[in-house]
């Protein structure tokens, strides 16, 4: 008697399986992993706001799902895995530490589809990797640094060091420096992308050692929020997204990562079945990063050579690191005229010439 | 070390430190009294959206703290509810406090994010603050950095010469003989919880009026972590509590400016200074003569019930 209810209960728990999975099949799911929490105004935020238009453009026909607040590393296997069971087609993992966690997962489930976000690796051929060229807004934020800066000291609040956040304080460095060649360069590692305390105190103690231009590469509006306590001595630039409740100042500019097209575009092509393994780095001519209105905090003649910078670019007359470059160590890297490859600036771990400091190994 | 002011430098360790001090003495006191609360993190991310939104609301950053409090008090009477009422396990109604609060605060934080809050300004001390080194290093602060030392002595004094931290200790040491000779043991215990969770919540305020002046989720970033692991190796005494704090606090900013200043250290070992340091210095001071009478609390995460 007991085995046979058990054995119906059994059927019946199948057949509902069965049925619960037909219905996921009806939809094609998009997961999202995010680094921080949504509310962080920044970094998550912004690839959230991408996951949102992929929502709006297809309605019914896609459901959305994501995580926030996914730390980097074991656990971040877990909710892959758990994602990947639970039935999404199409999982987006938008932080560089979770490369090798998407790698992992994708092994195991070659039929769900993972496009990891600023990450160098492709082991199968489900995954698809995406960047955005940073690079290319710091060097309008370098220039305004550059040119604004009062102390000749300029900060930079770095995360971790990867060839992301290299490259960036590069690109800041050799443009700060073309607009004012006095400028020093100051870079602090906060060891982390969102801690809102530590860059605060990242900013603080930039500040309270003369530094008064702050450009952070970390994910909350907390740097910026201490510049505003300076009542306009220093100045600083949304990143990530525009921060724009921190206009005019201290908020001068920003760079905004706009992932919506290629959220949108990619999961189109799950639902058409088009999608391949690809490898995508799109920068402000594909309006992937876009330059956030320069305030009239920054004096008109600086706003148009910025604005020049930016269109230059755009218009791929000019690239951020065009040589001639030097290392930091004095040995050459770019000749006279030559532009870095792709595969330079993606494995950057070298400081240019004229910073001081070291990068932690 | 050219860059670095020493004055600017003990000020900002004054002002880095006040959120894991108000916490970490709040717990110590919670712990005394023989119950572990594990939801200082939880406790603390809710004072912080509570304070920013009472003083959003009546533009006081003095009613802000004072709602920050309330909100990690309340909060920690749920707690209360779950380990004296129900005796639920301890440490799992801790974790649980924690993820609730995390989840919480995100949801009344939603239409918070973006607004700045009314300024704290500095305590006015006139001619005092204008003396050099000295007023920018004591006389240049907001009230919560002088209350914050002065709640320290506060429990301290009453954990050492009151009849009422007397009852207290001895509540946390052996629950059945303070029940035996006549103390509520579950009332002290009850009024111990909700004073750590008034102070956890004003430390949590801390944050989001003063030191980041912002609301964003997760806000605390770990902090209610680092002020439970500060009661433990502070082996439950306030004054070292004070200390971890300010050593965690003032490496956590030294450790920053020395980055600025170029000074040579390799970063890695930086970033770590902080939490190694403090765990070395205060693990050390634990282990000399008398080592006994600086052991846990006997009772410290037992469920007490009268009928047992």
């Amino acid at each position: 008697m007991i085995r046979r209810t058990l054995l119906a209960s059994a059927a019946i728990g199948l057949s509902m399986l069965a049925g619960g999975m037909a219905m996921a099949q009806d939809k094609t799911k998009a997961c999202f992993v995010y680094v921080g929490p949504i509310g962080d105004l920044g970094w998550s935020y912004q690839h959230h706001q991408g996951a949102l238009a992929v929502q709006e453009k297809y309605g019914d026909k896609v459901e959305v799902q994501w995580q926030e607040s996914v730390p980097e590393g074991a656990d971040a296997e877990r909710v892959l895995t758990q994602m990947a069971l639970g039935g999404c087609d199409i999982i987006f993992t938008t932080s560089f530490g979770y490369m090798d966690a998407t790698n992992a997962v994708a092994k195991k489930f070659p039929n769900v589809k993972f496009e990891h976000a600023t990450g160098f690796k492709r082991e199968s051929p489900n995954v698809a990797i995406y960047n955005a060229r940073f690079y290319e807004g710091r060097a309008i934020q370098g220039h305004i640094a550059g040119k604004m800066t009062k102390t000749n000291k300029i900060g930079y609040i770095g995360s971790f060091p990867i060839p992301e956040v290299i490259m960036g304080i590069n690109s800041y460095y050799l443009h700060a420096k073309k607009a004012n060649p006095n400028v020093e360069l100051s870079v602090v590692w906060a060891f982390t992308w969102f801690d809102p305390a530590k860059e605060a105190d990242a900013a603080k103690a930039l500040i309270d050692q003369g530094v008064d231009v702050i450009a952070a590469h970390t994910d909350s509006t907390a740097p910026l929020a201490e510049a505003a306590k300076t009542e306009g001595k220093v100045i600083g630039f949304g990143q990530a997204s525009d921060m724009a409740d921190y206009k005019p100042s201290p908020r001068v500019s920003s760079i905004i990562d706009n992932w919506a097209p290629y959220y949108v575009a990619r999961v189109g092509q799950v639902l058409d079945g088009s999608w391949t393994s690809t490898d995508t780095w799109a920068g402000i001519k594909d309006g992937e990063v876009e330059i956030g209105e320069i305030t009239e905090a920054v004096p008109a003649d600086v706003k148009a050579e910025a604005e020049a910078l930016r269109d230059s670019i755009a218009a791929g007359t000019y690239h951020p690191f065009t040589g001639p470059i030097k290392k930091q160590d004095g040995s050459d890297w770019l000749a006279e005229g030559a532009t870095a490859p792709d595969g330079d600036l993606l494995g950057m771990n070298f400081y240019v010439e004229g910073i001081t400091g070291e990068i932690p190994k | 070390m050219g860059g670095i002011d020493p004055a600017l430098l003990i000020a900002a360790l004054l002002t880095a430190s006040v959120p894991i001090l108000l916490a970490s003495v709040g717990e110590l006191v919670v712990e005394r009294s023989g119950v572990l609360n594990l939801g200082v993190e939880g406790m603390m991310i809710i004072g912080a959206i509570c304070g920013f939104i009472t003083a959003v609301e009546t533009g006081s950053p003095l009613a802000g703290f004072l709602g920050g409090a309330a909100g990690g008090a309340v909060l920690s009477l749920l707690f209360a509810v779950l380990v004296l009422v129900m005796q639920a396990n301890q440490v799992a109604s801790g974790l649980a406090l924690t993820l609730f609060g995390l989840g919480l605060s995100s949801l009344i934080g939603q239409n918070y994010v973006g607004i700045k809050p009314p300024l704290t300004g500095a305590v006015p001390f006139g001619p005092l603050a204008d003396i050099p080194f000295f007023g920018k290093v004591f006389f240049s602060h907001d009230l919560l950095v002088y209350l914050s030392v002065v709640l320290v002595a506060a429990v301290w004094a009453f954990l050492k010469f009151t009849r009422g931290g007397l009852i207290l200790r001895a509540v946390g040491e052996s629950h059945e003989a303070a029940h035996a000779l006549g103390y509520k043991v579950l009332r002290i215990r009850l009024m111990a919880i909700a004073f750590g969770g008034a102070m956890a919540g004003l430390g949590g305020a801390y944050l989001s009026l003063v030191r980041v002046p912002q609301w964003v989720d997760g806000i605390t970033a770990g902090a209610g972590w680092i002020a439970l692991a500060i009661v433990v190796f502070a082996s439950w005494q306030p004054w070292r509590a004070l200390l971890g704090a300010w050593l965690f606090g003032g490496i956590s900013v030294l450790q920053l400016n020395l980055q600025v200043a170029e000074v040579g250290i390799p970063v890695e070992y930086l970033s770590m200074s902080p939490y190694l340091i403090t765990i070395v210095v205060l693990v050390i001071m634990s282990s000399g003569k008398g080592r006994a009478s600086f052991a846990a609390p006997a009772c410290l995460g037992q469920n007490f019930h009268a009928a047992r």
